[in-house]
């Protein structure tokens, strides 16, 4: 292990050692050729100019390479400690390969069925409860943001009313403000006015809307011609019926995008759950899996652990391979400045 | 666009944003101001509405010495002041390596955005698995090269620590323990915002014209100040996009944090030495009691210093992003 870094190490001061002589020469090289100078050595130049591009191709192959192993090391350090047995964890010289694979982790992870109180003191991981409830709260809130968002985008883009330009700026502005200043007054709105600790809706209606997502899909109805509703006019349909048979079809790519993100972002929802869940049972799974290790066990359920967490973000995965382009489009749209 | 008397319009489009705007009124404008509110109520008490008096002390509790609270600023702004430059460096080397080669481009794509796909829970607690004190992965590459076990996240004190040597054991603050627990939160931090940055940055790359870097080849320009003076400045609008998300984004650093060390934000035998501003401002608020006036009073301080930072960051961009 130790030698082959060490090796990857040298052969990359040798690169950037030749990359620097031949650079050299492959400036003069291009300089040469911008006079029409008679030159001696062309072909040595030439060759020269090949291993250049070469050297080049492999430096960043081999960068490239290293980060990408340094981002999936995580994940590939949770999946292989969660099927170590307990004994094979407790070595003093960590595996990278599990000698044999030990299921025991995930058989004791799936099979819990209550919240016990285990023997060190901290919450069994009830898995199946905590997805329940995540899923529960995950469906809810997508359904409602897509109704908010469809119906405000709407607004926004298609119809004409004094003031409309104003509250749009007036969201948009919201989405430079932490956060944190919202959650304090909230927690007292939810607790007290409204009584929601541990129930479903307090985890749902404040996240019924999203600025992001209105901005995102009135972007994309605005990319619809007019025309198509004097067509719709003239046949007799109605502006929400236009809306529905039309503009939502039109804007599905978005309309899943925005579904996809807001599931995946209750699926990670920690701090607000955190806040107004009390019960155990009402947990959510970030906040469940959390609460489940405390650190004081030290490394006897490191495996446990890890394959509570592989459980967790199992779904993400699944989902990240099937929907892949959907994601990532989401995301760097929000790159381009509109 | 929807045709009809204004009037009619008026209340057509009022119907249709009522739900965003009843929820927005509820969730976000009303606890704005609510929140400078309390922010100015001492000793309040948010269950039977009483306080004691208007004033600024809870702004001059939190700053007062002894109080957490200058830990948690000093973490938060040691963390954007890092990670935010090195993320950014890191995913603009990683885009335009990324950029330049033509296969495997799709696999190592899929493959740096991996990491945006995840549970900051789940992967904060494979990072402590990793850097473990006695058997963690980290140490066993420092020890296979012939290094001391490190310390990561406190606790062992027969490990050594390699902030033992420059550190003053006795500062309340930057202890060794907290220089390793540190770096450990920035590898993770680092970790976890690469892939949306990369994934910007590329996208932008790639809409480039390949005109400007036909001409510079021809001119016979060198790659370093193709990248520097090509490169950099097409991008800067991106790069500007991305320094004031991440900024922003540091500045409120608390999952990753809760994630590595609990919910107390501690290394091991040491006491919140990790908390951040906004941990503070979460504690507070769940405490219960007269609290709630602390936790309004950091949430307004970094309210103002993420606006400071906005303000400043668009003062710099107006004279360097070309769009």
């Amino acid at each position: 292990m130790g030698i082959i870094i060490l090796l990857l190490f040298v052969a990359f001061v040798v690169c950037m050692l030749v990359l620097k002589k031949t650079n050299v020469a492959y400036e003069n090289f291009q300089r040469c050729k911008r006079g029409n100078v008679y030159i001696e050595n062309a072909d040595e130049l030439i060759r020269r100019e090949k291993i250049v591009k070469v050297v080049r191709y492999i430096i960043c192959y081999a960068f490239l390479a290293a980060l990408a192993l340094f981002m999936i090391l995580p994940f590939y350090w949770m999946i292989i400690t969660s099927l170590k047995t307990e004994v094979e964890i407790s070595l003093v010289k960590p595996t990278f390969f599990p000698k044999e694979f030990a299921w025991e982790n995930y058989k004791y992870i799936l099979n819990i069925k209550n919240y016990q109180i285990e023997t060190s003191g901290s919450i069994r991981f009830n898995l199946w409860r905590l997805m329940y409830n995540t899923l529960v709260v995950g469906f809810f809130s997508t359904l409602g943001t897509l109704v908010t968002t469809v119906m405000a985008a709407f607004a926004f883009s298609r119809i004409k009313f004094a003031g409309r330009e104003i509250i749009f700026t007036l969201f948009l502005a919201t989405m430079m403000i932490p956060g944190e200043m919202m959650v304090i007054s909230n927690y007292i709105t939810v607790v007290k006015y409204m009584r929601g600790i541990d129930t479903y809706w307090s985890m749902i209606v404040p996240f019924l809307i999203s600025v992001y997502y209105i901005y995102l899909l009135r972007q994309n109805f605005k990319q619809i011609p007019d025309e198509l509703y004097y067509a719709a006019k003239v046949d007799g349909t109605s502006n929400f019926k236009y809306l529905l048979k039309i503009m939502i079809p039109i804007a599905m790519p978005t309309l899943i995008t925005i579904t996809i993100l807001k599931l995946m972002g209750s699926w990670n929802a920690y701090v607000w759950p955190t806040m107004v869940t009390q019960s155990e049972d009402m947990r959510l799974i970030s906040n469940g899996l959390r609460n489940s290790f405390s650190d004081s066990e030290g490394r006897s359920t490191q495996g446990r652990q890890m394959a509570a967490a592989t459980a967790v973000l199992a779904p993400l995965l699944i989902m990240f391979i099937f929907l892949r382009r959907y994601i990532m489009r989401g995301v760097s749209r929000s790159g381009i400045k509109g | 666009m929807v045709e009809g008397k204004k009037s009619v319009n008026f209340l057509r489009g009022i119907l249709y944003l009522s739900p965003a705007l009843i929820l927005m009124a509820i969730f976000t404008f009303y606890p704005l101001f609510n929140t400078f509110i309390i922010s100015f109520k001492e000793e309040y008490n948010y269950m039977t509405g009483k306080y004691a008096e208007w004033g600024f002390a809870n702004y001059a509790k939190l700053f007062a010495s002894g109080n957490i609270f200058r830990t948690c600023l000093v973490n938060t702004l040691v963390i954007v002041f890092v990670s935010v430059p090195l993320s950014i460096g890191l995913s603009l080397l990683i885009a335009v390596a990324l950029n330049s080669i033509k296969p495997l481009q799709k696999f190592f794509q899929t493959i740096f955005f991996l990491p945006y796909v995840t549970n900051t829970i789940a992967i904060g607690m494979v990072f402590s698995v990793i850097f473990e004190s006695h058997q963690g992965l980290a140490n066993a590459i420092i020890t296979e090269f012939g290094g001391n076990m490190i310390n990561w996240l406190g606790g062992n004190i027969q490990a050594t620590t390699i902030g033992k040597g420059f550190l003053d054991p006795n500062n309340a603050i930057f202890t060794p323990q907290w220089l390793t627990s540190m770096i450990v939160l920035m590898v993770y931090i680092i970790w976890n915002s690469l892939p949306f940055k990369i994934l910007i940055l590329l996208s932008a790359l790639q809409g480039i014209d390949r005109q400007y870097y036909q001409a510079a080849q021809v001119d016979g320009t060198s790659k370093l100040r193709i990248f520097s003076k090509i490169t950099v400045p097409l991008l800067s609008p991106q790069i500007f996009y991305l320094l004031i998300t991440s900024f922003i984004g540091a500045f409120k650093e608390y999952t990753s944090v809760v994630a590595i060390f609990g919910n107390n934000a501690q290394s091991v035998g040491q006491r919140n030495n990790m908390a951040t501003v906004v941990w503070y401002i979460y504690k507070k608020t769940k405490e219960g009691g007269t609290t709630m006036g602390y936790a309004a009073a950091g949430a307004v301080v970094l309210f103002v210093i993420i606006m400071f930072f906005t303000l400043i960051n668009s003062i710099i961009s107006k004279k360097r992003v070309h769009y």
